[in-house]
């Protein structure tokens, strides 16, 4: 358990100095500060359920690598639908909970701009990375289980800073 | 199954513990919106933030899974009060485990930062802010998963659905709030010696 922690840990300290390069914007807008924990958490968890899924069809023999699989474009037609449901509730969450705590500085509709195109973004991210960590994980034969969900939810992670301080870039 | 089923499948069970983890995340996001005192502060502090968020659920998402799985197996008796031994070593392990990745973390950044030029607080400062919220946040969630897996399991719900989204609601908001009392005690602490 110990050396993969510490593999793991390495990998968010590498989205941390991601966030760090845009400190002096994070901070000036802390609405983009209170984006940060619920992006890459929900990036992650749309990874992490999405791997638990494809897993589970793994081992019961109803998943095949193949886009005509049902239960593989079904799962990855969820997980998109996922964040296309999630992300406006996050952006306007976050911006009527920074409103409320009296530090808003963007305006709603930037909010959500930026949380609804990082969603989307990140959930098609999600379903290439679990899709392609998985379909690794069969090739090598290592159990998927094992493998396949803390790799997705720290590399779910990592994409979820990247994307969300890409996004807000080009919007704010 | 078609293709529309299988997705209806997945979206229906997903949403509720995606809902609830959204919940948990803005609230830690509102804190961490509130800690730009602090993050000025303590330069590098931002970046362990994701890493100390992560441990949480690495850690603890485990933690979880072992005693469901310990349950199932009848090896571990859903009671707090017994003292089980194997619950106390694996509670044991967890907290050592997601102290020792704190510590990495704070130690790696503070390395990476003085590589690349960019300013950072002093190491005996971020270790000792990692280590402080990573004990409190270590306790607080052993007791969150222990207490909710056994009382999920005696109402006959499956702990394997349960630990996921409680770890990672709990995970970050107890992350940021003990993060956030963990930088104002050092401080403090480094102010008055």
């Amino acid at each position: 358990m110990l050396p993969v922690l510490l593999v793991l840990t390495l990998v968010e300290v590498g989205s941390g100095l991601v966030l760090g390069r845009f400190e002096a914007q994070l901070l000036r807008f802390p609405t983009l500060l209170a984006l940060v924990p619920v992006t890459i958490g929900t990036a992650g968890n749309l990874g992490s359920i999405l791997a638990a899924r494809l897993s589970t069809a793994f081992h019961l023999g109803t998943l095949s690598f193949d886009p005509t699989n049902d239960t593989l474009a079904g799962n990855a037609v969820a997980t998109v639908g996922l964040g296309v449901t999630l992300f406006p509730v996050v952006g306007v969450g976050a911006w009527t909970l920074t409103a409320l705590t009296g530090g808003a500085r963007l305006s709603p509709v930037t909010v959500v701009t930026i949380a609804v195109a990082s969603g989307l973004g990140l959930a098609i991210l999600a379903v290439v990375v679990t899709v392609t960590v998985t379909y690794a994980a069969y090739r090598l034969e290592l159990d998927p289980d094992d493998v396949v969900i803390p790799v997705v939810t720290n590399v779910c992670d990592v994409l979820g800073v990247v994307v969300l301080v890409a996004v807000a870039q080009v919007v704010v | 199954m078609t293709v529309r089923d299988a997705a209806a499948d997945a979206y229906r069970e997903a949403l509720p513990a995606l809902a609830a983890s959204l919940v948990g995340g803005l609230v830690a996001g509102v804190v961490l919106g509130g800690m730009r005192g602090e993050l000025r502060a303590v330069p590098g502090l931002l970046v362990l933030v994701p890493a100390l968020l992560a441990t949480r659920g690495n850690v603890y998402g485990s933690l979880g899974a072992r005693i469901s799985t310990a349950l199932h197996q009848g090896l571990v008796e859903p009671r707090v009060r017994a003292g089980d031994e194997r619950l106390r070593a694996a509670v044991a392990a967890a907290l050592a485990n997601g102290l020792v990745a704190s510590t990495f973390a704070a130690v790696a950044a503070f390395a990476i930062l003085v590589g690349l030029g960019r300013p950072v607080a002093p190491l005996p400062t971020l270790v000792a802010i990692a280590v402080v919220a990573g004990i409190c946040s270590g306790v607080a969630l052993s007791a969150v998963v222990v207490t909710a897996v056994f009382a999920g399991y005696r109402r006959g719900r499956d702990p394997d659905t349960l630990v996921g989204p409680l770890v990672t609601t709990t995970g970050d908001v107890f992350g940021v709030l003990f993060l956030l009392g963990a930088v104002r005690l050092v401080l403090f602490v480094g102010g008055v010696v």
